[in-house]
């Protein structure tokens, strides 16, 4: 706002991306981390991982179809979306984007149908009416199925996996580097930005799992595999640590540096984003999971309780994720280009950009989630039993 | 002999004050070559510059007052708008812009008598060369026009707002309305039937001056070429067309 102590150019008084634009890197976040975690089982071979493996695949599916949701609904003319990709400038970043996430979802989906082809020839054989009649459209009417078509679709999966992992990368980095390519924003113009983004996809991928995987087997009173998820937990204790000193040594860097950037930056940090960043993002929702994860990775606590704590942590560093995405996308819009002051923004309520449609951006993806384990059943009930 | 006297000064008065009108109005005429625009090739001959001479504006206003006129600018956004710095004797600085000065400014900031300097900056879109909205434009839709014009293609624009981010000195808005991109373009409709930019034309002190910087003859290459001048963010490498006559260092 225009205060005595404070100015702000005339057209920066409204704020031009919202908390849409916090919701999308918030989702490919989740894309991106959940679809590595599967390729980690596919490509690498981790056994343990093979519980989750499907359920971290179809999670990823999930999320990338709402992913452009909330970017349709911030474009001022969404009906011209595909002008991305019919008429994309190439010196612009974001042109890529149709490309990069186009291709994405070609990936997912077909690794998703080549290894859950087997299961739905069997589940096209069994059913009847219109059921039967989705099954054939879904496997394109091809129910062959012997060693051999088996093998090839396994090999066609290991290789989509290995090949999905530097597209997740690139779909979410690319994400990072859009915003760190702005200069003149001094809060996101960073080289680091794109590796961050990546981080915190991981943590924020797997932390999705991690919750998801034990509330839903809560829910069906069944026993999570506990190797899997200790496994997890432990990467999710690493990559959070990765994540949050990167950034936090991004700020440290700056500030070290003490040019004039530092001068306006350490009036957001101190004020406007006081409370986002510095006590919720880092005092509660990042130190918070750190030291409960640091507990249940270092030492030997009942598994009940144990299970508990880590479902607490990923809890939080879910938040901790959407916390820094929205410290991250509205925050660098707060600093005014005039280097003299800061402005304001608090999304409304009801409104097309609000928190209502947010809420329910976000909550799309997991009872579409819901609804997908009924055609692609994730855990596997009697291993699960056993 | 009386009434020749009164006559003859008639006479003289007649014919002087004509004389003031004539030649005041060669004077004060726009020497500039008349636009010969035909062809595409025509249009290569122009590059249209933009002087600010801080030293002269008196923050009237009626520059934001005629561009929302001429351009159809909605409430509370911007394609030019003035800015107010006030120093006091402790150096303090207040800047301040209320409603982009479209209706002047009221009250000082400092008492008057604490303040030692104080000047009005207006600010419009610098059409850089090397433009970084039009880098990011993800569609084309933001281009330089062949007469070295920063435009946005209306029909085209997707309303990404991305262009908005890449501005460092925050020109461009999305219009709320259309939901596209939108900012100065110089008055383009306006300069190409040879009239000046409607902020140009408004400004009672001249402290606004466009013209093209191809042409050696032009009004604009002279003051270049005798004043002192400075360009605003110009380490970020945009290149803005946009030159300010008297920068201070506090102008950002």
């Amino acid at each position: 706002m225009q205060t005595p102590d404070s100015f702000v150019f005339p057209n920066e008084l409204h704020i031009t991306w919202t908390v849409m634009i916090v919701l999308y890197p918030y989702i490919t976040g989740m894309v991106a981390g959940a679809f590595i975690v599967s390729s980690f089982y596919h490509v690498f071979g981790m056994e343990k991982l093979k519980p989750i493996a499907r359920f971290a695949l179809v999670s990823s599916l999930s999320f990338l179809l709402f992913a452009a949701v909330p970017l349709l609904i911030h474009l001022g003319k969404p009906e011209r979306a595909f002008n991305i990709m019919l008429t994309p400038s190439f010196s612009s970043a974001m042109s890529g984007f149709g490309f990069v996430y186009t291709f994405y979802l070609i990936i997912v989906i077909l690794e998703v149908w080549l290894s859950y082809r087997r299961d739905l020839i069997e589940k096209y054989l069994t059913s009847k009416g219109f059921a039967k009649f989705i099954y054939k459209i879904i496997i394109l009417g091809d129910v062959t199925n012997n060693e051999e078509t088996r093998r090839i679709d396994k090999k066609l999966v290991i290789f989509f996996a290995a090949f999905g992992i530097p597209v997740a990368c690139i779909l979410h980095g690319y994400v990072g580097f859009l915003f760190g390519s702005i200069k003149a924003n001094l809060w996101w113009s960073t080289p680091l930005m794109f590796i961050i983004f990546i981080f915190s996809a991981i943590v924020s991928g797997l932390a999705v799992l991690i919750f998801l995987y034990q509330f839903v087997h809560w829910l069906r009173k069944k026993k999570v595999n506990q190797d899997s998820l200790d496994l997890m937990s432990k990467w999710l204790w690493g990559f959070m640590i990765i994540a949050v000193i990167l950034e936090l040594m991004e700020v440290l860097s700056i500030a070290y540096e003490r040019t004039e950037r530092w001068a306006v930056l350490q009036q957001l940090i101190n004020g406007k984003l006081q409370f986002t960043y510095v006590i919720l993002q880092i005092g509660v929702f990042s130190i918070g999971p750190f030291l409960i994860l640091t507990v249940t990775s270092l030492f030997k606590i009942k598994t009940k309780i144990r299970n508990f704590l880590i479902w607490c942590a990923s809890g939080m560093l879910l938040i901790q994720v959407l916390l820094m995405r929205w410290n991250v996308v509205i925050g660098g819009q707060l600093v005014s280009k005039s280097m003299r002051g800061f402005t304001e923004y608090f999304p409304g309520i009801f409104e097309k950009e609000g928190l209502v449609v947010s809420f329910i951006i976000i909550i799309i993806p997991f009872l579409l989630l819901k609804f997908f384990d009924k055609i692609f059943p994730f855990f596997e009930k009697n291993k699960i039993n056993s | 002999m009386e009434k020749m006297e009164r006559r003859q000064f008639i006479k003289l008065g007649i014919f002087s004050t004509a004389g003031v009108l004539i030649g005041s109005f060669f004077a004060f005429a726009d020497n500039e070559k008349k636009l010969e625009v035909k062809s595409y090739n025509d249009l290569l001959n122009y590059d249209w510059g933009y002087i600010v001479d801080t030293s002269r504006c008196i923050g009237c206003g009626a520059c934001v007052r005629a561009c929302k006129m001429e351009n159809n600018v909605p409430d509370n956004y911007f394609r030019t708008w003035v800015e107010r710095y006030e120093i006091n004797k402790d150096e303090k600085i207040r800047v301040d812009s209320p409603k982009g000065a479209i209706e002047s400014f009221k009250e000082n900031n400092f008492p008057a008598s604490e303040i030692v300097k104080a000047f009005f900056v207006p600010k419009l879109c610098n059409h850089c060369y090397d433009s970084p909205c039009v880098q990011v434009c993800p569609v084309g839709a933001s281009y330089h026009s062949p007469d070295k014009v920063v435009l946005i293609d209306k029909e085209h624009c997707v309303g990404c707002g991305y262009c908005v981010q890449a501005c460092p000195y925050s020109c461009r808005y999305i219009n709320q309305e259309k939901g596209t991109a939108d900012k100065c373009t110089f008055c383009y409709h306006r300069i190409h039937k040879g009239l000046a930019p409607a902020c140009v034309n408004a400004c009672p002190r001249n402290a606004r001056l466009y013209g093209n910087l191809k042409d050696p003859e032009s009004k604009i290459r002279k003051v270049l070429n005798q004043r002192k001048y400075g360009l605003l963010k110009a380490e970020l490498g945009t290149n803005p067309k946009c030159y300010y006559l008297e920068l201070d260092m506090e102008i950002k």
